[in-house]
């Protein structure tokens, strides 16, 4: 065990990964000589050389279409996309071709192939460096998601994406990139995918969350702590969802606010709204309800505190349902 | 290693006209060749006008016609090794018949049944790309994966004119030119995508003018001349091969079929040019220069164009001779570890179903 902040557990992930399986290489833009732009790819061309940690041309489409081909030859790419809203381009690639090229294949040819992104706002970043974009992937079939919130998760759901045989998207929560920080597991660790965590135990409502909104989440429980007892549940995988953990927990407290920093409409809390209203409306002694980010732009970021999600804004979510 | 120049102005060709333009000849390519080469643009001619036929039957549903462009897809592919793979565009959805794909597997696909989703591996043919362009950056990352493997394959993909036009044309091409990799980019520039001419998809002189842009060779070619894209892919095949990366082939052709079955070109195409090409087609073209050297007959000529309808005919028993494919399929393939809400959508679909 180590301490490390979340990135710097991200690039442990890539040294191990890489060590271990020489079918893997590292690919983006300016991951190579640079290390990433947030230094999440840092020495790895100098240990494992230019062909395995590639600086591409700039273009996410071309990152992403040649990781196909790259899958095809036998390769297994981990693709890095610098910013949540710089995968946009590239969404033609994954809607097209890496969610149904499997399938296109009748199951005979794998796509093991891994896209990772720094995602989310609060960082007072430029426009379209601050996106939550996870619905789109979580929404397009034959591709899973997993978004870490802590420093071993980091590492470990890495692992596990690197090593699944289906595509795998990785949302890095770049908020709490060098916040998180915690004990790591040296040497080969991995989350399995699809399995929930409890991060802390309460009985009255479930905070249900991920990335950047889980150490919101246990501020706000926190922060409730003389009025409710509050269960934060890390959801780590949005697809695979792990419904039996949730509904276990929502189960316990009857009540459920789910957090995410993207817009309302249609984003993973309806999922999970929608979930708990098919298997657990007897259970609930109160609406779902979400704490989100607004359907509008992403603000400029003098004003973005207004469009996060706050301790504020769940601590009312959490006092109006209690309140019913 | 060649030099990138600005790409080549006229129009390659080797086929003569029987009048002012004599038959050349390409070197290595004796009788057995060259009957080889016509039995397979006889196998696609009749594939596709059989194809127009069955859909009209409606034995198989709305079908990209590819009349007249036989001459790009056999050409292009006798200058590849088994080992080298092909990235197809939907015009090119029977190329597997070149790699011995069984006529009833591309039927089935235009059946819109199961058998016909093929294994890649199985022909090095990948799967039929629908959406334009987006297959060339698979066959760049293909032919870069493959050379960092230290393995001698290239990889070749075909699209058309419009797909030139398309961001994934620019990555896939700016990639491979940057990765050197072993590919050819075959275009075939038939004039028309859909009713949108060339002159209103690009104002580029040529196509081929768009090569030096990514530091690779353009070559001009005549598309309905079999035996100059052969020679033209051939000398792309050997860069590949040799290390130097990627070539760009524009092979010019014209339209002269619909789209698609469920096209009208008369809306928007010059209906006489239509007819001087169809004069010219490719298929034509190849079997009147080899009658002239002598290395066909008119009986001979009979006799492959009876044994490429006799498969046709045996391909579409069997196609519709394919059991009906399970409803449980549905859930099936998209991953290899599904999320386990798919199972419980099947079984409630079994229950619906009463199954």
């Amino acid at each position: 065990m180590s301490e490390r902040f979340l990135v710097e557990a991200v690039n442990d992930a890539l040294h191990v990964e890489l060590e271990r399986d020489p079918t893997v290489l590292v690919m983006g833009e300016d991951v190579g000589r640079l290390g990433g732009v947030f230094r999440a790819t840092a020495g790895l061309r100098e240990r494992f050389g230019a062909d395995r940690c590639v600086d591409t041309p700039l273009a996410e489409a071309g990152i992403l279409g040649t990781a196909v081909g790259l899958c095809m030859a036998g390769w297994r790419p981990v693709c890095e996309m610098q910013y949540d809203a710089f995968s946009y381009p590239a969404l033609d690639q994954l809607i097209n071709h890496v969610g149904r090229y499997r399938w296109r294949t009748r199951g005979k040819m794998s796509f093991p192939l891994v896209i990772r992104m720094p995602y989310g706002g609060g960082v007072r970043a430029p426009e379209l460096h601050d996106d939550s974009p996870e619905t789109y992937y979580v929404h397009t079939p034959g591709v899973k998601v997993a978004i870490p919130s802590t420093p071993a998760d980091a590492k470990g759901l890495l692992a596990a994406a690197i090593r699944d045989p289906d595509p795998v998207v990785i949302f890095e929560p770049k908020l709490i990139y060098r916040t998180a920080r915690g004990e790591v597991p040296e040497g080969e660790h991995v989350v399995p995918l699809g399995e929930a965590r409890v991060a802390r135990e309460g009985s009255d409502v479930t905070l249900v969350a991920y990335g950047a909104m889980v150490p919101l989440a246990e501020r706000a429980a926190e922060a409730l702590e003389d009025e409710a007892s509050c269960e934060v549940l890390d959801l780590r995988s949005l697809k695979p969802l792990d419904e039996d953990s949730l509904l276990a927990s929502v189960g316990k407290t009857g009540r459920a606010v789910v957090v995410q920093e993207a817009p309302r409409v249609c984003g993973f809390a309806a999922e999970v709204a929608a979930v708990l209203a098919e298997k657990a409306i007897f259970d609930l002694r109160g609406p779902v309800l979400r704490v989100t980010g607004y359907d509008v732009p992403y603000p400029y970021w003098q004003i973005e505190d207004a469009y996060m999600p706050s301790v504020e804004r769940v601590r009312d979510a959490v006092r109006r349902l209690l309140s019913i | 290693m060649s030099q990138v120049l600005p790409a080549e102005g006229g129009l390659r060709r080797v086929i003569g006209d029987g009048e002012s333009f004599p038959d050349g000849e390409v070197e290595g390519l004796g009788p057995d060749e060259l009957l080889a080469l016509y039995r397979n643009l006889v196998l696609l001619r009749t594939y596709d006008e059989r194809s127009v036929v069955y859909h009209r039957q409606g034995r198989i549903g709305t079908y990209a016609i590819f009349w007249n462009h036989e001459a790009m897809q056999a050409g292009g592919v006798f200058a590849l090794e088994e080992r080298d793979w092909i990235f197809p565009a939907y015009r090119e959805s029977a190329i597997g018949l070149l790699r011995g794909m069984p006529v009833s597997t591309v039927l089935s696909w235009w059946r819109g049944h199961p058998s016909g989703w093929w294994n890649p591996a199985e022909f090095n043919v990948a799967s039929i790309c629908v959406p334009i362009a987006t297959q060339i950056p698979h066959a760049v990352g293909f032919a870069w994966g493959s050379a960092l493997k230290g393995e001698d394959r290239v990889a070749l993909t075909f699209f058309g004119d419009g797909a030139t036009s398309e961001g994934s044309f620019h990555e896939g091409a700016t990639f491979a030119g940057v990765m050197k990799a072993p590919v050819v980019l075959f275009c075939n520039n038939n004039h028309w995508a859909i009713s949108t001419p060339l002159s209103a998809q690009t104002a580029a002189p040529t196509l081929a003018d768009k090569a030096i842009g990514y530091g690779m060779p353009g070559i001009r070619v005549d598309g309905g001349d079999v035996l100059a894209v052969y020679q033209a892919t051939r000398e792309a095949v050997a860069r590949a091969r040799a290390g130097e990366g990627p070539t760009f082939i524009e092979a010019v052709t014209y339209r002269a079929a619909p789209h698609a079955t469920a096209d009208d070109p008369s809306i928007y195409i010059d209906l006489e040019r239509v007819e001087v090409e169809k004069e010219n087609e490719c298929v034509g073209r190849f079997e009147r220069y080899l009658l002239r050297a002598g290395v066909l007959t008119e009986a001979r000529v009979e006799e492959i164009k009876q044994e490429a309808l006799e498969l046709m005919r045996t391909g579409i028993v069997e196609a519709e001779a394919e059991p009906p494919a399970d409803p449980g399929l549905v859930f099936e393939h998209a991953y290899a570890n599904p999320p386990p809400a798919l199972a419980d959508d099947l079984a409630e679909l079994r229950r619906v179903l009463g199954e």
